[in-house]
Order: C-alpha cells, then structure tokens, then sequence
C-alpha cells in the first residue's frame, strides 16, 4: 500500500516495492494449501502421493540427525552446493570470455554464435551418456554438466554487457589517451558488470534446476541423488524435503547476489 | 599553439540498401589556434559529421584533415571530446571520471589529485569530488564532462551539443562557464549546437552548415563571445546587433528546413 498522492499508481514502477508482509502472506498461502489437501481422514492426495506436514516435518529432523542411507542431510546439501558452486565458477570463467569475443569481434561472433546457439537449447540430461563415457562416473561429469548449465547464460550475459556499451562512453576514452587494453579495463568490463551480475543470478538458478540430472548417477551423496534414490523407493516425504531445501538454497543465494550488487554495483541502471 | 584545418574533405555514407548519403561535400577550412568555432544548421547538415572527422572518430571518404600540420587519423588526446550526455563513467565518482585521462596516461597519484582539485574548483564543484555522478543534476554533470576533457590539457576542445539536454537557465549558466574557459585557457574549442542563439552567443567564429550535400554555407566572424563575460549575457542577447544577426540566421536556417520539406514531399 503506498500513502502517496498519486493517481496514477497502475504501471508505475516505483510504486512496486517489495512488501515483505505478502511475502510472508504468500507462504502462509502455500502452507494452508498444504494443510488443505492433507486434511482429514480422507485427504486429496494421500500419503503415497504427497506427504504430509507433520509427517515431513519429522522426515526432515530425521534427514538432519540420521540421515538417509547413512548420509546426513547436510552432507547431501554440502555436496549439491560444492558442485553447484565448482560448476557456475567455471560457467563463468568459460563464458565472460567468449562471450566477450563475440560482444567485441564480428568474426568471433560469426564463429561462436552457431555454436552457442546449437548446443544451448540441448537438455543436460540428455547429455549424461556422454559426459560419463567422456568424465568418468565420478564428480568430473557432474560438475561438467552444471558447468553446461551455466556456461551458455554466462556467454550470452557477457556479450550483451559488452554490446549495451554507449558509443560515446568509448569514444570519450579513446579521446583521453587509453588504449584497447585499457577501454577493456576501465570501460567496458565496468559496463558489463550489471548484465555479468544478471546472468549468475540466472546461471545459480538453471544449475540449481539442473542438479538432480546431474546426479542421476555414480554418487550418494547430494539433494539430486537423495530426490532422486528416495523416489524409487516411494519416500514422497524425503523427496519433498529435498526440493524444499533446493528451493530454500537458491532463495538465499539470490539474496545473497542482490546484497552483494547493492554493495558492487550501486550505479545498475543509472548510466 | 597549432591551427586546426580541413581540406577538400568528403564524406559519403554507403546505405545498407544501396545508394549513398553525401553528409559533407568538399569542406575546406582554416582555424587559428585559439577560436571558439560555432557549427549551426539544420539536421542531416553534417556539423556532427564534421565534428567526429575531427576527433578522429571517423575517416573522410576524400580530402584531408590536420592538426598543427600532422594529419588526424584517429582518436587522440590532443582533441578532447564533450558529448550531450551519458558519456561520464557512472562507476566511477567525479573525481574519478577527471582523473581518468591522466590515469591512462599513467600519472602518479599525486599529480591525478592536484589536478582534479584544480579542475574541480574551475568548473566550480568544489566539495563534489567524491559524489556518485547520477547523483548530480544534468548542469553538474556537464561540468564534469568538460573537467575530464580538460584534464589532460588537450588543445582542441570538441563538444557535440554539450547543452543541449540542459533547462534553459542552466544553460545559459553553462554557456558563461564556456565562455570563461575558452578565455581562461585560451583554447581551441569546436561546439556544435542547435541552438541559433547559442552559436551566435559563444562563436568568436561560425560557421552555418547546409544539407544536401552537408557543407560551411555561410561564414561569420563575431563580436558577442569576446565580450560575452564583460556585460550581462541576457543584455547582450537582447542588443540589436545581436537580434538583427539571431534573425537573419533564424531566417537563412528556416529557408533551409522548408527546402528540405519540399524536397521529400516531392521525393514521395
């Protein structure tokens, strides 16, 4: 609600702020839906489809304390977010670069953009044959594919930071002395950034939206090979567990990126 | 102190769909080191064109261009450069953006800081150094634009409508600070604008452009921008000599935008 005296409020951007009481509202929402379809003695869905509250709630305790095939569950989480991490760090060691290349050189783009675009839309789980005949069974293919995941995000970020570059930003440089390197530098790197940060922001997303594919196999441990073991065995209240804890993971990264672009990047959208 | 000349000089745009666009047909200058040259005219006259052959942002299709006898073939820090706006680095703070050249240049700390400290006080942002730049109103940003472009001591100064984006009071402030500038430093400075009465106001020389070919139509020399700071602007601005100039420009520039018109009438 704002206490303004404007008229027009409907398409107003500043008028959307974020309201942390319909927040709060809206995973009461969820919760009471939950409590909904799990009432009474016959509920919507039983047991074998969706557990129950109370009952995950314990399951999670359990998870935490016991853990599932002798794997606690923070074991399971400290898995998942190494790999996430290992794969978006060389997601976006690979990509800036090339995605500069392309921001910055026709024939680069000329060579990379068919590329790019061809093996962007493929799935990475259909990948999975592969990258275990190419990485081994191990953690290799697995970091591979969230480094898939994130890689092509990060080229596209990349490229259009250094594509939004205003010509006269460039131009008012090379008229004060500095050379490619430093245009590079002082230039368009900082005028990248914003975008670069967007794409990570994306990139955490997809890899966290990637991992159960990525250990589908050849692991124990992690929330994707715990989701996906426990479904096997019909555990519905591990399975919920595990994507909860997902979902939790990824809300706190991105409020994690968007402390640290307050912090880095105050001028976002201010050129 | 080195003189500023354009010789012959053709520019001809190939269109992507094929024929061409003549923006400068045989322009041919001298300017003394040390003027406050004005370009006027309408749009698609080719004073922007102009502007960036000499910064060396583009290569003329024919003719020649120089800078005390060297040829320009491209960008260099002896033309600093002012464009209208969102040209400052917005990472960067005011004193940031002014050190910038001397940073590239690979000045030491101390030097970038004394400079910024004069250059501050001569474009009157005292106390401003470490404000964000999109903190600062469009006149305050344009006063760092032209204390960047100053830092590195070049000797032309070119600006590509640096007021244009500017309320009109401010502007006329701003049009005082060039003019105080141009005295103080006594350099070259090139200014395109659309503004009839800013040409006429700031040009110790101007020249008026025509489109169609884009090409120096008329040329003045005049007396406003050599007393510009001795008298009241407003007054200056409001003096016969100047109204009967203002007019016969205004008049000379309208006839130009209604040839235009008649020609792309008839063209569809």
């Amino acid at each position: 609600m704002s206490n303004s005296r404007k008229t027009v409020t409907f398409g107003d951007p500043s008028e959307v702020k974020s309201a942390p009481l319909w927040n709060v509202a809206s995973v009461a929402g969820l919760l009471l839906l939950w409590w909904y379809i799990k009432k009474g003695t016959e509920p919507i869905l039983d047991d074998k489809t969706f557990p129950g509250m109370r009952e995950t709630w314990d399951t999670f305790f359990e998870l935490v304390h016991k853990g599932y095939r002798r794997v606690t569950l923070w074991e399971h989480t400290a898995a998942s977010l190494t790999r996430v991490i290992k794969g978006l760090i060389y997601g976006t060691i690979i990509g800036i670069p090339v995605g500069f290349a392309m921001g910055l050189s026709r024939v680069l783009r000329g060579v990379f953009d068919p590329i790019v675009e061809l093996l962007r839309p493929i799935p990475p789980l259909a990948l999975l044959p592969m990258f275990i005949m190419w990485f081994g069974i191990g953690e290799a293919s697995k970091v591979n594919m969230l480094v898939w995941a994130s890689v092509w995000v990060m080229i596209i970020a990349a490229r259009a930071g250094v594509l939004g570059v205003r010509g006269s930003k460039v131009h008012a440089a090379y008229s004060l002395g500095a050379n490619k390197w430093q245009i590079l530098r002082y230039v368009i790197l900082p005028n990248a950034l914003p975008d670069i940060f967007t794409g990570v922001r994306v990139a955490l997303g997809v890899s966290w939206g990637t991992l159960v594919a990525a250990e589908l196999t050849g692991t124990d441990t992690g929330l994707g090979s715990m989701i996906f073991v426990a479904s096997r065995f019909f555990r519905m209240d591990i399975v919920v567990t595990g994507i909860i804890v997902i979902g939790f993971i990824g809300v706190c990264m991105d409020l994690f990126m968007r402390f640290l672009e307050a912090r880095l990047i105050p001028w976002r959208g201010k050129g | 102190m080195k003189d500023l000349s354009m010789s012959n000089v053709d520019m001809v745009y190939e269109l992507p769909k094929g024929g061409s666009v003549h923006a400068l047909s045989d322009v041919s200058f001298g300017l003394e080191a040390g003027r406050l040259l004005t370009l006027l005219g309408p749009s698609g006259c080719g004073k922007t064109t102009l502007l960036n052959i000499l910064a060396g942002f583009l290569a003329p299709t024919g003719g020649s261009v120089s800078l005390g006898g060297e040829p320009i073939t491209g960008p260099g820090q002896d033309r600093g450069m002012v464009f209208q706006q969102g040209a400052l680095f917005e990472w960067q703070n005011v004193a940031q953006n002014i050190a910038f050249g001397p940073k590239m240049n690979r000045k030491s700390r101390s030097s970038r800081k004394k400079i910024v400290d004069d250059l501050l006080g001569t474009v009157g942002l005292q106390g401003f150094g470490d404000k964000a730049i999109y903190e600062l109103s469009g006149g305050m940003q344009q006063r760092v634009a032209l204390a960047r472009c100053l830092a590195n001591d070049p000797e032309v100064i070119l600006m590509d409508e640096p007021l244009g984006a500017l309320d009109a009071l401010t502007r006329e402030k701003m049009q005082s600070l060039v003019l105080k500038l141009w005295k103080e430093t006594g350099k070259t400075i090139v200014l395109v604008t659309h503004s009839v009465e800013e040409a006429l106001f700031l040009g110790d020389q101007l020249f008026v452009m025509a489109p169609r070919p884009g090409r120096i139509e008329k040329v003045y020399n005049l007396p406003f921008a050599e007393v510009g700071l001795d008298v009241d602007p407003r007054e200056l601005k409001a003096s016969p000599e100047f109204i009967e100039k203002r007019e016969e420009l205004l008049s000379m520039i309208w006839g130009m935008e209604e040839q235009i018109m008649g020609h792309e009438e008839g063209g569809v």
